[in-house]
């Protein structure tokens, strides 16, 4: 059996494949804006590179492995200093009460009925809010983790992270949320 | 054996995942019966799965594609560099 080898044809990207690579990246950077440069770029970027192309996967396969790489730019770019920053400790990180909760990070409870707070429509709203308050990179981990379901390993290898990192992440998004949720939605 | 409250905190996150191993659970348990903050931030936790779903419900229905004038415009541009 011979192996097919693909073709590529540039004038029917945007037709056969824009649709496509636009879900794939929202779903990673929640952002209309960003995800259609991303997949702009990817198609120059594919157009500069389609002398390399060697048949061996299809059209679609190969211009997603360029998107990836441009995803992972895109996440070290909001991995900058600055992002590093803006987290919020929720426990001391050092001395004799490393491990432990700083004061104003601990949890409260909360005073309004609870299982009509997650019924009311306006929750999406006030917990996008929140998501849109964390540093970009946790926001991005975050979203991939719990709102799209990717699992552990899928996003590890996407973005070059441990699972250790992954982890550290998503509990700083997820203490985060709790305070931001606590403070403007339970006990507004 | 004895976990930190940040320790604790994060095997309650991955076990929301289902991603805990047992024996983190076992330490997690008896860290929540000794700490007050954890057991409230393990409870909360919970909530916070069920809101997480709600929300997840909401954008699963948003469309999210392009819309035809930008993939017009995406093809002009595409196409002018080919």
């Amino acid at each position: 059996m011979t192996q097919k080898i693909h073709k590529l044809s540039p004038n029917d990207w945007i037709k056969l494949h824009a649709d496509y690579l636009f879900n794939y990246t929202i779903s990673r950077v929640n952002n209309h804006e960003v995800a259609k440069d991303l997949v702009q770029e990817t198609f120059f970027a594919g157009l500069k590179a389609k002398d390399n192309f060697q048949g061996k996967a299809s059209e679609r396969t190969w211009l997603i492995s360029i998107l990836k790489r441009k995803i992972i730019d895109h996440y070290r770019k909001i991995n900058s200093a600055k992002a590093k920053a803006e987290v919020k400790m929720n426990f001391y990180s050092d001395g004799e009460r490393e491990g432990e909760w700083i004061e104003e990070r601990v949890p409260s409870s909360w005073v309004n009925n609870i299982e009509k707070s997650i019924e009311n429509e306006e929750l999406s709203v006030a917990l996008e809010k929140c998501i849109g308050n964390l540093p970009k990179k946790y926001a991005m981990v975050f979203r991939m983790k719990t709102i799209q379901d990717f699992g552990t390993e899928e996003i590890c290898k996407e973005l070059n992270i441990t699972s250790s990192n992954l982890w550290v992440i998503i509990h700083r998004a997820r203490t985060q949320l709790r305070k931001c949720m606590e403070v403007n939605w339970f006990n507004n | 054996m004895k976990l930190t409250c940040d320790e604790a905190t994060t095997i309650c996150d991955k076990s929301q995942y289902g991603e805990a191993s047992l024996w983190d659970k076992i330490k997690l348990n008896i860290h929540i019966f000794l700490c007050k903050n954890c057991g409230t931030y393990s409870k909360q936790n919970v909530v916070m799965t069920k809101c997480f779903n709600k929300h997840k419900e909401v954008i699963k229905k948003e469309e999210r594609c392009l819309g035809d004038e930008e993939k017009k415009t995406m093809e002009q541009e595409v196409l002018e560099k080919l």
